[in-house]
């Protein structure tokens, strides 16, 4: 039986002086949703960044669905399966929420200059397809009335679903969201919970950074704790709230300022 | 004649205008991270204002070097007012543009500038009088020139002069700061406005003197000879690591020299009569001309670009610069 | 399918129209004109070639000239006395937008991971190599002719039509200039389709994506690096073939024609029209074409009639106005006179 998704071995990651990562592995099953938690700092988008090949690691492998990911191509790793979302949503502010879908469909496209100059029927045919994608899901995520409208002038929250729309639109093994909660008013924060919980039951698997910590215990089957770039724990929400070393963490940390 | 001493010589000179008008490149961009694409203009134009004023001068029986210094007196206040100037009115109002969008005003900028130069001295080159007298001295086999002498000793005087500055003095503290963080900066209480101000004005006055020196060795001054001044300039501030006043300095040198020596053995090095099989070929041209040269002395401007480019793909942070990691 | 109803059908015949009659009314004024109106074509072709790497890609390429002066070169060195070779126009032309396309290739290869600033600067330095090469190309042999430059370049012959030559056809007289102004059209319509069909494709939306922001366009499986080749690629073949074009009107070219200022001129269209919207580009290259133009015919005898003298020179007063435009452009309207609207797709998905 393989259950195994995504397999993270011993990731390590310096910035001159300082290890951002030290050898965290994780694993992450199909069907779940795995949260990765801690306090600021401790490396958390970092690690999106090394497995999704932004950051070049300096030590370990990924590997997705049995294949070890070639991180020095970012491309490359979106294509395999992984898609993603930022801390501060990236958006192509300047092109329409509709378009910024169908980008995100790019890898599943082949149509390259000479077609579209000649307008082939291969190429036509995938652009109505890519388009008629985009439009469904746009409309999963609940916000097809602004499929024409510029990205940079859509709401926040809206934003941050057509981030999440694109990321679909690779039709992705694994999600990765990072901090997809924040900056988001209690209404906002449930209807993505909702969201999230949707793609889940429709099979998707998710890995999701947050830092509202209601949010992940009541949404994540599993989560990993890391604090200064080390894993410190993994397990189910209910171990991880009872974890000695998780609650110093977080609590040496807010002890520090009362 | 020693060549390779020669050019040495040679190289060092150009070497030490390069490394000052580097200078004024990598200080703008170590403080707002912006390619001052007109500073070569400015010291085009430090240059010409010189040569007017000396031009002026001339016929009086006042002393040649006080004559110069005259000159060079004139210039650096033109040139600080026009890099206050374009400062003010073109690059701070586009802060927090894009980054492209300073850098395209930087061009317009460069184009009027270089425009503006030839409707008030015109198309023809301005012979640069000979103020110092040109004797020679024989150093082993080469010679160096009063001239040579001279613009090596100011480019000395002026590099340390500058590194107090930057160094030692209050407003050197809070222009390294301006660079280190601006924002940062501004919280500690430092005028920031104004350290990007300073910075341009004291980036110009080095230009205008290094403007002099420009026509000074070369014997004229043109509109158009900021442009590739300062293509190689800021090529020397790129391999010294951009933002970096002593990599500034040494990449100018280092520019210099290679640039000499490269125009001084590139005819020999590609004279086809000296290959094998391929002279075999020529046979016949090169028994009558002696050299059938590939590449002449005439590319001499190709070296800058070649070391920009070489470093920009394999060492981009430049031979003194700090490696900056990717931003994600 | 929307229906198109006649008003749109009527605008389209009206247009139609005035540029097919165009040549002849501008001759009417002096048959300079026709060919001013043909250079500003040749510069459409070169905006419009700009405008995918600057406007679309936003990779701010300042050494284009050097592609246009591939295309010019090819033509003029084999369809000359030059070297005594005479091809064919259908030959050279796509060989000069082939040979520009591998130049663009070559050149983008190893700076296209650079930052935007420093691809710039690397750029500027690669056009002003480009230039010293044409300069010295004649020794020691004879390639380039140095910057006396090679004449004498044939025309452009089609289907037995010779095109530098005048012929009256119908009673009409058709000069070397109208007849270009044809095939210029022409072309200008052929690229026009390609980059309107470009700019709305999956290559096209890439290049914007990466404009917009290159980590997240890298996240969406966008392979950065080919893509931004393909535009730098795309852009050098148009500015190619606007040089063999440019080789076959003139008759003439030289090392004088493609300096750094004309890489300048041809980015002020891109950045006053609209960087990345095809038809501001289009209306920026005539603006910056035909303005100066008109003032080198008004500026002379005004500052006479004003000054007793000239004070500006046309040429100089052209240069500040490119300056002029990209400063002010920047400073005022930095999307551009006419800026680019990602527009609305007009096809229902549901079809």
């Amino acid at each position: 039986m393989n259950s195994v998704l995504l397999e993270a071995r011993k990731l390590t990651k310096r910035f001159g002086g300082v290890i951002a990562l030290k050898s965290v592995s994780l694993t992450i099953h199909r069907g779940e949703i795995y949260g990765l938690i801690g306090p600021n700092g401790a490396g958390k988008t970092t690690f999106f960044n090394v497995i999704t090949g932004l950051y070049a690691c300096d030590e370990g492998e990924v590997w997705l669905a049995g294949e070890r990911l070639d991180l020095s191509r970012p491309h490359r790793v979106a294509a395999a399966g992984i898609a993603r979302t930022f801390q501060n949503v990236r958006l192509f502010a300047n092109m329409t929420a509709l378009e910024n879908v169908m980008v995100g469909r790019h890898a599943k496209g082949r149509a390259g200059v000479i077609s579209a100059i000649l307008r082939t029927r291969g190429e036509r045919g995938e652009e109505a397809a890519m388009r008629a994608k985009a439009m469904e899901l746009l409309r999963y995520v609940g916000i097809e009335r602004r499929a024409y409208d510029l990205a940079g002038h859509l709401s926040y929250g809206d934003q941050r679903r057509l981030e999440i729309a694109r990321a679909l639109a690779l039709e992705p093994k694994l999600l990765a969201l990072d901090e997809p909660a924040a900056g988001m008013n209690a209404t906002e924060t449930e209807a993505l919970r909702q969201l999230i919980e949707g793609l889940n039951r429709d099979g998707l698997t998710v890995l999701l950074i947050e830092h509202d910590m209601r949010f992940v215990m009541g949404l994540c089957h599993r989560i990993a704790v890391l604090d200064y770039g080390e894993k410190i724990a993994e397990g189910a929400p209910a171990e991880i709230s009872r974890d000695a070393r998780v609650i110093e963490a977080y609590l040496g940390q807010g002890a520090a300022c009362p | 004649m020693d060549i390779l001493l020669q050019q040495l010589i040679n190289g060092l000179t150009t070497g030490s205008v390069y490394a000052i008008v580097a200078l004024g490149y990598t200080m703008v961009y170590g403080v707002i991270q912006l390619i001052n694409f007109a500073h070569g203009e400015i010291v085009m134009i430090g240059a010409m204002v010189a040569v007017s004023v000396i031009l002026a001068l001339t016929d009086t029986a006042l002393p040649p070097a006080f004559i110069l210094l005259t000159g060079v007196l004139a210039a650096m206040p033109v040139c600080m007012i026009i890099g206050l100037a374009l400062e003010r009115l073109a690059y701070r109002p586009l802060r927090k543009a894009p980054r492209l969008a300073p850098l395209i005003t930087a061009i317009g900028m460069s184009i009027i500038l270089q425009h503006v130069a030839l409707m008030i001295w015109g198309r023809d080159p301005r012979a640069f009088p000979q103020l110092i007298e040109n004797a020679s001295l024989a150093v082993g086999g080469a010679a160096i020139s009063t001239v040579q002498i001279a613009i090596i000793a100011t480019s000395c005087v002026m590099m340390a002069g500058l590194s107090w500055f930057v160094y030692r003095t209050r407003f050197g503290i809070a222009m390294r700061a301006t660079a280190e963080n601006l924002a940062i900066a501004e919280l500690m209480g430092i005028d920031t406005n104004r350290v990007i101000a300073a910075t341009f004005a004291v980036g110009a006055a080095l230009g205008a003197v290094a403007g002099v020196m420009v026509g000074a060795y070369y014997g004229v001054a043109h509109y158009t000879m900021g442009f590739i001044l300062g293509l190689k300039a800021f090529s020397a501030a790129v391999l010294g690591g951009i933002g970096n006043l002593p990599g500034a300095m040494l990449g100018g040198l280092v520019l210099g020299l290679v640039e000499a020596l490269g125009t001084g053995y590139i005819g020999e090095l590609t004279d086809l009569c000296h290959w094998p099989f391929v002279a075999e070929a020529l046979a016949e041209r090169c028994h009558a001309d002696g050299h059938v040269v590939l590449l002449g002395s005439n590319y001499q401007d190709v070296f800058a670009f070649l070391v920009l480019v070489l470093v920009l793909i394999f060492r981009p942070s430049g031979l003194l610069g700090e490696r900056v990691a990717e931003r994600a | 399918m929307r229906q198109l109803r006649w008003p749109y059908w009527l605008g389209v015949l009206l247009v139609a129209a005035t540029l097919l009659l165009l040549p002849f009314a501008l001759s009417a004024i002096g048959t300079a004109w026709v060919r001013i109106t043909n250079l500003a074509i040749l510069f459409v072709f070169l905006a419009l070639g700009l405008n995918i790497v600057v406007g679309m890609a936003g990779l701010l390429d300042l050494g284009y000239v050097a592609f246009y002066a591939v295309g010019a070169y090819t033509w003029a060195l084999l369809a000359s006395p030059h070297f005594d070779v005479h091809w064919p126009a259908w030959a050279i032309l796509p060989l000069g937008a082939a040979l520009a396309c591998v130049a663009g290739v070559l050149l983008g290869a190893p700076t296209l991971r650079l930052r935007g600033d420093y691809l710039a600067i690397v750029t500027l330095g690669f056009g002003e190599i480009v230039r010293i090469f044409l300069n010295n190309l004649s020794a020691p042999f004879n390639i380039t002719n140095g910057p006396k430059g090679i004449t004498r370049i044939d025309g452009l012959s089609l289907a037995g039509i010779q095109f530098n030559a005048s012929e009256t056809f119908l009673g009409i007289p058709f000069t070397a200039p109208i007849k270009y102004y044809y095939v210029l059209l022409i072309l200008l319509l052929v690229i026009l389709i390609i980059n309107l069909r470009l700019a709305d494709s999956r290559i096209g939306r890439a290049w914007v994506a990466i404009r917009e922001d290159e980590i997240a366009a890298k996240a969406c499986g966008i392979d950065t690096r080919n893509v931004k080749l393909l535009a730098f690629a795309m852009g050098a073949s148009f500015g190619g073939i606007a040089g063999g074009m440019f080789a076959a009107i003139q008759g003439f070219v030289s090392p004088e024609s493609f300096v750094l200022n004309e890489s300048i001129m041809i980015l002020a269209m891109v950045v006053l029209g609209g960087m990345g919207n095809v038809w501001g580009v289009i209306a920026g290259a005539m603006l910056l074409s035909f303005v100066p133009e008109l003032l080198r015919y008004t500026v002379e005898p005004i500052q006479r009639a004003l000054f007793g003298r000239m004070l500006i020179e046309p040429e100089v007063l052209r240069m500040l106005i490119f300056g002029a435009a990209l400063v002010l452009t920047m400073r005022f309207r930095p999307a551009g006179l006419w800026p680019e609207k990602r527009h609305k797709q007009e096809m229902s998905v549901a079809s």
